[in-house]
């Protein structure tokens, strides 16, 4: 469509930029979208696709940068302002009224009425005729929790495109559905993309991404990588650009030959729980790096939390090094089994946002020795302020909330409160992800320190460069299952580029 | 509406076979409100014992405080077809309705202890007490023991606003009105209850010069009496005689206190609501003679003269 | 003496508010202070406030550290009308008095075992789980004492309510002791610091290995031992126990002694001598409204007003007001005035 390219895009973002305490959610990114065209937005976690979205629809403020629909700025102030503007928005939650029915979904808020009255008949014929568009053919009068996820997602762009018209936001629409209900919302897409809306989609499935889009965007770390034409791109191309390999830091070649099979510190076989990563077999030894690799969702937290005990194993066993069994159906058993795991999301499964720094390092040790030994203030303080000396916590005391200080060094109270407790097996789950570059590289050489001192990591990264850099070994986690080793000379970013795009045939090795 | 209407054929047709089989076998409903205190638990045990003594089989639902299974037992007491039901209702408003079906049943309905604010065609007649009369028993025998002499009195009212807490109030003023040597000093809500009532007593004490500024105690009911003689007897004082104690209820306990010499008097409300309502419906069912539509109960005065431990004796078992 | 400088910090503005509503009273009603010996017995207003403020207080207690870890314990006065039942049951029946307090204390820790397993083990909303003991337990009170006011006459049991310990009434000094101890071993050991990590974030601290749901249900069964305590001490009281009327709303003066005593109702952290202030505020106006003479028809809007007096100074924006007028030099005064009056 070469009128298109050269036509004034739909939708327009031009150097938008969000700072959250911190963190630069978003910094300066541009994106445009086209009548008529299914533009597919990328990113891990924490990227800034849903900040984009939020800052494109007015739910946050934008620090700087602007909006533009049809070439002229605008500024929407919030969800139904945008609406007003022609975007509607369809998140993965339906956000719509389970007790209501199908038809006052639908027009909520803009009844037909009669005589002052809601005119139920008039409203239930008006929806029968949307739905009929979507190729929905279903009673509207019963109520919208009566009918599938699927159902109701569609009715939830119904609703949208009904009120908004111009510019369409999917936001991981397709998260809960079965392969037939996707084709079914693939159907709708291409039916709103021929009668000219423009469409946001947000997905970390690449399969549908490849299959429904007709450009694809790709941000990380709050900065646009690029945006490329999908039939230009291929699935090795695209992980690269997400996962990416251009460093803010100099790649060290890491040389890291494995000291031939040295004692084998833990064994899980067989380990896995339905529905949430199938079984591995694993082998840890003693001052290893296991590095793991994979998108958002293919089963890399789910590994850790199995390992861990936070969802309990249901098949499998885990042994030691002389073979006894442990025990590990909770975190507590993992802890006193000498485990320790810094979680992906700090904020809601980290920090203890309120307790002091000192709290916060102190939390994990005491809870092992348990709640009648206190470990005397003295003791705690001393602890805090080796920790805070030795990985360069930047706060004033130990007495300050940690909610207070950035995320670089809520990281480090985490790997601190780990620390203290002196684990034979540490768990990081993305322990680089939105932090500052020097606290970045801090990171990255205390986990080649404390693999030194003969400690077993296993840690869960987005950037392959990472990876590399300290993993003896990395694991390729997709689709919920382990499909990939890799060892020695064989860790570079294209294998890993490789074994997490390949769709169909088996790891590249 | 059909179904409803059903239910009273049946329930006419019903009626109609248990009058026809036995005048003197009456069947009766009770629906009684709950058993939230002492003295409604009472009230229940003796309208059992009044129906059984005249041969009554009374048909007993507790409605545990809620006005629609009062309306859900009066509809199945309908149905069954009784020959007459007794109500004491939970509140006032909302009876209308079953009301009417019970007449177009004709099936008398006799309140107890609680008034509605439906027509009083609806209802055969209401059995109670007067509370303004119970107020000015109480402030009667004051003015009487006191003779003339000086006293300042303090009150514990009931829960404010409620209308016992407002007509015993009245009737005492109403009864003390015009003796100047009473003077009503201090009035304070002590919510019917013990604990209140002794709290409130404390802070009367410190008030008025730790007690000795007062000569007697009018509570609103019993438990609160005891609540407050309590607490003058731990201030120090004596009750019954360095303060006078006047209740209202007559419930077993303020007898014990009155056996003791710690209270002095308290007036009645009989929890035998049933005994006159069971009479005027004898002689309404022998010969159609209308009750009056109100029946007021005696609110007999007690004091240390009327041997309390014998009353105690005989109260104590009822349930209070 | 740091911790003592944060300490002060923290409960000044329920000290200072205690002291300002003493003040109004002695004000109002200048005999308030007298306190004299009567049976034996300290006797006068503030002993009153005291006395009549244990069983808040105690509840205070319970309540405090449930609220910490971000729940909330609805059923406390039904559970004292179950003990105060209990106890009464036990003495009349002539089990004696340690077999009837061992009793009674032990439905208080079952009453919390119940409400600690509905929160913890079925992930029930604490509003929800405890409500259910609210609305039900009056009904199991009911069922022990037969719908009646059971009266006893035990001295022993009787002594819990209105006896005395070298003239201090008995209910005062249960209520110090349990705050006392209660705060020595959740400060003492490391409760504290686990129970405020809980009510910030359960699972960060699951996650960090701590046992979440032993400890809400210690906590949950800690407020029914309270609440145990305090329906003993209701109905020695008044020698009988009231099913009907123990306990009752006082789940609300407890919830409010918290909130005044500066316990946020999102958990975290907490300070049980600020919440013991608070109840002792609350009895305090409860008190004063008694002792003024006012018809009664204005004790419920009096209360609410000088609470929402209390609760608007004490909240952020207002103290963000308060800072921004007041000089540093006054501020430092003022806190010096404060530690002189919290070293003792």
């Amino acid at each position: 469509m070469p009128q298109s390219e050269a036509s004034q895009p739909l939708l327009r973002a031009r150097g938008v930029r969000k700072v959250f305490p911190g963190t630069v959610a978003l910094d300066g990114v541009d994106f445009s979208l086209r009548a008529g065209e299914v533009h597919a937005l990328l990113g891990e976690n924490g990227a800034g696709k849903s900040t984009l979205i939020k800052c494109l629809t007015g739910a946050y403020r934008r620090d700087d940068g602007d909006i533009l629909l049809n070439g002229e700025i605008i500024d929407p102030k919030g969800t139904i302002d945008a609406q007003g503007y022609g975007i509607g928005t369809v998140y993965q939650e339906v956000n719509l009224l389970p007790n209501l029915t199908v038809a006052e979904n639908l027009s909520l808020g803009h009844q037909p009425t009669r005589f002052g009255m809601i005119s139920t008949r008039a409203m239930n014929a008006r929806a029968r005729e949307v739905l009929s568009q979507y190729g929905l053919d279903i009673d509207v009068g019963r109520s919208l929790s009566s009918y599938s996820v699927a159902v109701q997602q569609v009715i939830a762009i119904a609703r949208a495109v009904t009120l908004s018209g111009k510019v369409l936001i999917l936001d991981e629409p397709t998260a809960s559905l079965d392969s037939h209900e996707v084709e079914m919302l693939f159907d709708v897409i291409r039916s709103l993309k021929q009668r000219g809306l423009g469409i946001v989609f947000i997905s970390h499935f690449l399969d549908q991404i490849f299959t429904i889009s007709d450009r694809i965007t790709v941000l990380r770390n709050g900065r646009l990588v690029g945006t490329e034409a999908t039939r230009d791109i291929d699935r090795v191309a695209l992980v690269n650009m997400m996962l990416g390999r251009e460093l803010e830091q100099e790649v060290r070649s890491h040389g890291k030959t494995h000291a031939g099979p040295g004692e084998a510190r833990l064994a899980f076989t067989g380990f896995g729980r339905k529905g949430r990563i199938e079984p591995f077999d694993l082998t840890i030894q003693a001052g290893e790096v296991v590095g793991v690799a994979g998108l958002l969702g293919s089963g890399r937290t789910e590994t850790a939390e199995v390992l861990f005990g936070v969802a309990a194993h249901d098949s499998g066993e885990a042994r030691r090094g002389d073979g006894t069994v442990l025990r590990l159906t909770s975190p507590r058993e993992a802890i006193a089994a000498g485990f320790g795991f810094c979680p992906e999301d700090r904020k809601t499964d980290g920090v203890i946002a309120d307790l002091t720094v000192r709290e916060n390092i102190a939390l994990a040790l005491q809870a092992r020795i348990g709640w009648m030994r206190r470990i005397p203030d003295r003791e705690q303080k001393a602890m805090a302020n080796d920790y805070i000396r030795k990985l360069d916590i930047r706060t004033p005391d130990a007495e300050k909330p940690v909610g207070l200080l950035s995320g670089g060094n809520q990281q480090k109270v985490m790997l601190a409160r780990w620390l203290v407790t002196n684990p034979s097996f540490l768990i990081l789950d993305e322990p680089t992800r939105g932090i500052d570059v020097g606290a970045h590289a801090e990171i990255i050489r205390l986990i080649e320190e404390l693999c030194a001192q003969g400690m077993s990591l296993l840690v869960i990264s987005s950037e392959l460069d990472e990876l590399v850099a300290y993993s003896h070994r990395v694991l390729v986690v997709r689709d919920r299952r382990h499909v990939a080793e890799l060892s020695g000379g064989e860790i570079t970013t294209d294998n890993m580029v490789r074994a997490i795009a390949a769709p169909e045939k088996e790891a590249v090795a | 509406m059909k179904s409803s209407k059903a239910i009273l054929g049946a329930g006419i047709l019903a009626s109609m076979l248990m009058m026809s089989s036995s005048v003197l076998a009456q069947t009766v409903g009770f629906s009684q409100i709950g058993s939230e205190s002492g003295w409604r638990a009472a009230e229940t045990t003796l309208t059992q014992q009044q129906a059984k003594e005249r041969g009554i089989d009374l048909k007993f639902a507790d409605a545990q405080q809620k006005q629609e299974n009062q309306i859900k037992a009066l509809k199945s007491f309908i149905a069954q077809g009784v020959d007459a039901i007794l109500l004491a209702p939970v509140v006032a408003t909302g009876w209308d309705s079953v009301l009417e079906e019970a007449k177009e049943a004709e099936i008398p309905v006799i309140l107890l202890d609680r008034m509605v604010d439906s027509s009083d065609d609806l209802y055969l007649t209401a059995v109670g007490s007067d509370l303004v009369h119970e107020g000015s028993v109480a402030g009667k025998w004051l003015v009487d023991e006191l003779a003339g002499k000086d006293c300042n009195v303090v009150e514990l009212q009931g829960t404010t606003g409620s209308s016992p807490a407002i007509d015993r109030k009245k009737g005492f003023e109403e009864a003390i009105a015009g003796h100047a040597n009473i003077k009503l000093i201090r009035s304070q809500t002590g919510d019917f209850t013990r604990t209140k009532g002794k709290e409130v007593m404390e802070s009367f004490l410190k008030a008025e010069d730790g007690g000795k500024n007062i000569c007697a105690l009018y509570a609103h009911n019993d438990d609160m009496a005891v609540g407050a003689i309590q607490a003058i007897k731990e201030a120090g004082l004596k009750p019954g005689e360095d303060i006078l104690v006047v209740s209202i209820d007559a419930v077993p306990d303020i007898f014990q206190a009155m056996a003791a010499g710690e209270a002095n008097a308290t007036v009645e409300l009989t929890p035998n609501m049933a005994g006159p309502a069971f009479d005027a419906l004898a002689a309404y069912m022998k010969d159609g003679t209308m009750p009056p539509k109100f029946i007021q109960t005696e609110s007999k005065l007690y004091t240390q003269a009327d041997d309390p431990q014998a009353v105690y004796e005989q109260k104590k078992d009822l349930g209070y | 003496m740091n911790g003592l400088v944060l300490f002060s910090r923290r409960i000044w503005p329920q000290l200072l508010t205690l002291a300002v509503i003493v003040g109004l009273i002695s004000v109002m009603f200048p005999g308030f202070f007298d306190i004299s010996i009567a049976n034996g017995r300290l006797y006068g207003s503030p002993i009153d406030i005291l006395n009549r403020g244990a069983p808040v207080a105690l509840l205070a207690i319970g309540m405090t550290l449930v609220i910490a870890t971000r729940g909330i314990d609805l059923s406390v006065g039904a559970v004292m009308a179950i003990c105060g039942a209990v106890s009464a049951w036990g003495i009349t029946e002539g089990y004696g008095l340690f077999p009837t307090l061992a009793m009674a204390l032990s439905a208080g820790l079952a009453c919390g075992l119940w409400n600690g397993v509905l929160v913890a083990l079925l992930g029930i909303q604490p509003i929800v789980a405890t409500l259910i003991l609210m609305v039900a337990g009056r009904g199991i009170a009911q069922l022990i004492t037969e719908g009646a006011i059971l009266t006893f006459n035990h001295e022993g049991l009787i002594f819990f309510g209105s006896g005395s310990v070298w003239a201090i009434p008995t209910p005062v000094i249960i209520g110090v002791l349990t705050g006392a101890i209660v705060t020595l071993i959740v400060r003492r050991s490391a409760l504290g610091m686990l129970i405020e990590a809980i009510g910030i974030n359960l699972r960060a601290s699951t996650l960090a290995g701590v046992n979440t749901r032993v400890l809400l249900i210690a906590v949950y069964m800690t407020s029914g031992f309270c609440a145990a305590l305090a329906g003993i001490i209701a109905a020695a009281d008044i020698r009988g126990a009231d099913a009907n009327n123990a306990g009752l709303w006082l789940e609300l003066d407890a919830i409010l002694a918290v909130v005044v005593g500066g316990t946020s109702l999102l958990g975290g952290r907490f300070s049980l001598i600020a919440s013991l202030i608070g109840a002792l505020i609350i009895q305090a106006v409860n008190t004063g409204i008694l002792l003024s003479g006012f018809p009664p028809e204005f004790n419920l809007i009096i209360k609410a007003v000088i609470i929402l007096i209390i609760l608007v100074l004490q909240s952020p924006t207002m103290r963000t007001v308060l800072v921004f007028f007041s000089s540093d030099k006054a501020a430092g005064i003022d806190s010096e005035k404060q530690k002189e009056t919290v070293a003792p």
